[in-house]
């Protein structure tokens, strides 16, 4: 067993990140979430596009359901793209300074976003 | 002193990407990660669009009209697909979790019908909206 532990792990004995299970589990609930929610989204959505303010506000701004699903699913989408995202960088980016960069952009930007979909929607 | 060959052999390299053909289960594999990736870009637009809506009836016309205009039209079916199809490749992706459908047939039919109503649900999508 010892011989698949890196230098470096041996010095921190850490193992795994331990993370793992639960990054599985909330890409899984957000995806079960939006397997429901996408859909009405965007049906609702091409309902209101090219339709003019009146039935965009009407849609999700005076429809407590349109709100509401706009209010859960853009947060939720955010959130499922930011865990999707972290995997590519993972994977892809090896120089350690940009993939470290880039994770925590993608972790600052994602909660950023969030935070900007709520005031707006 | 320990050379960088000693800690990291140099180990064979399979499968070689340039030169393996991927099976159709790795093509839906990487085209998962492309349209969701992808899908961030509409994302984009959409809260460009709720982002107009909150500013100004002006403004909100401005990007209303862009995005339902032909070109604006054409790059939201693109979303649209792939929409779909990463909402059903994810179905697959739950299903598997659960132990099932993993073999090798099993998992090439489900590809086929991935591709099949990704296709059929946007057609269903731009007849509907």
């Amino acid at each position: 067993m010892p011989r698949f532990v890196t230098d470096r792990k041996k010095v921190h004995g850490l193992g795994s990140a331990r993370s793992g299970t639960s990054h599985w589990w909330q890409q899984r609930l957000t995806a079960l979430a939006l397997a429901v929610l996408g859909p009405i989204f965007i049906l609702l959505f091409a309902r209101a596009l090219g339709a003019g303010p009146d039935a965009a506000l009407a849609t999700f701004r005076h429809s407590a359901f349109g709100a509401f699903v706009a209010f859960v699913t853009l947060p939720v989408v955010i959130w499922h793209l930011k865990l999707g995202l972290q995997v590519v960088i993972e994977d892809y980016v090896h120089a350690p300074v940009l993939r470290t960069t880039l994770l925590v952009l993608n972790t600052l930007g994602s909660v950023g976003l969030i935070f900007y979909a709520i005031l707006i929607v | 002193m320990v050379t960088s060959e000693e800690r990291e052999p140099r180990r064979p390299l399979s499968p070689h990407l340039q030169i393996y053909r991927l099976p159709l289960t790795a093509k839906l594999s990487i085209t998962h990660r492309l349209t969701g990736v992808a899908l961030g870009g509409g994302l984009l637009l959409v809260l460009w669009w709720f982002t107009a809506l909150a500013i100004s009836p002006r403004y909100f016309a401005l990007v209303d009209g862009i995005l339902s205009s032909t070109f604006g039209g054409l790059v939201l079916l693109a979303a649209v697909w792939a929409f779909w199809f990463h909402f059903l490749n994810g179905l697959r992706h739950l299903v598997w979790d659960t132990g099932r459908g993993i073999e090798n047939r099993a998992a090439e039919r489900s590809a086929w019908a991935v591709i099949a109503l990704s296709l059929l649900l946007t057609l269903v999508t731009a007849l509907v909206a």
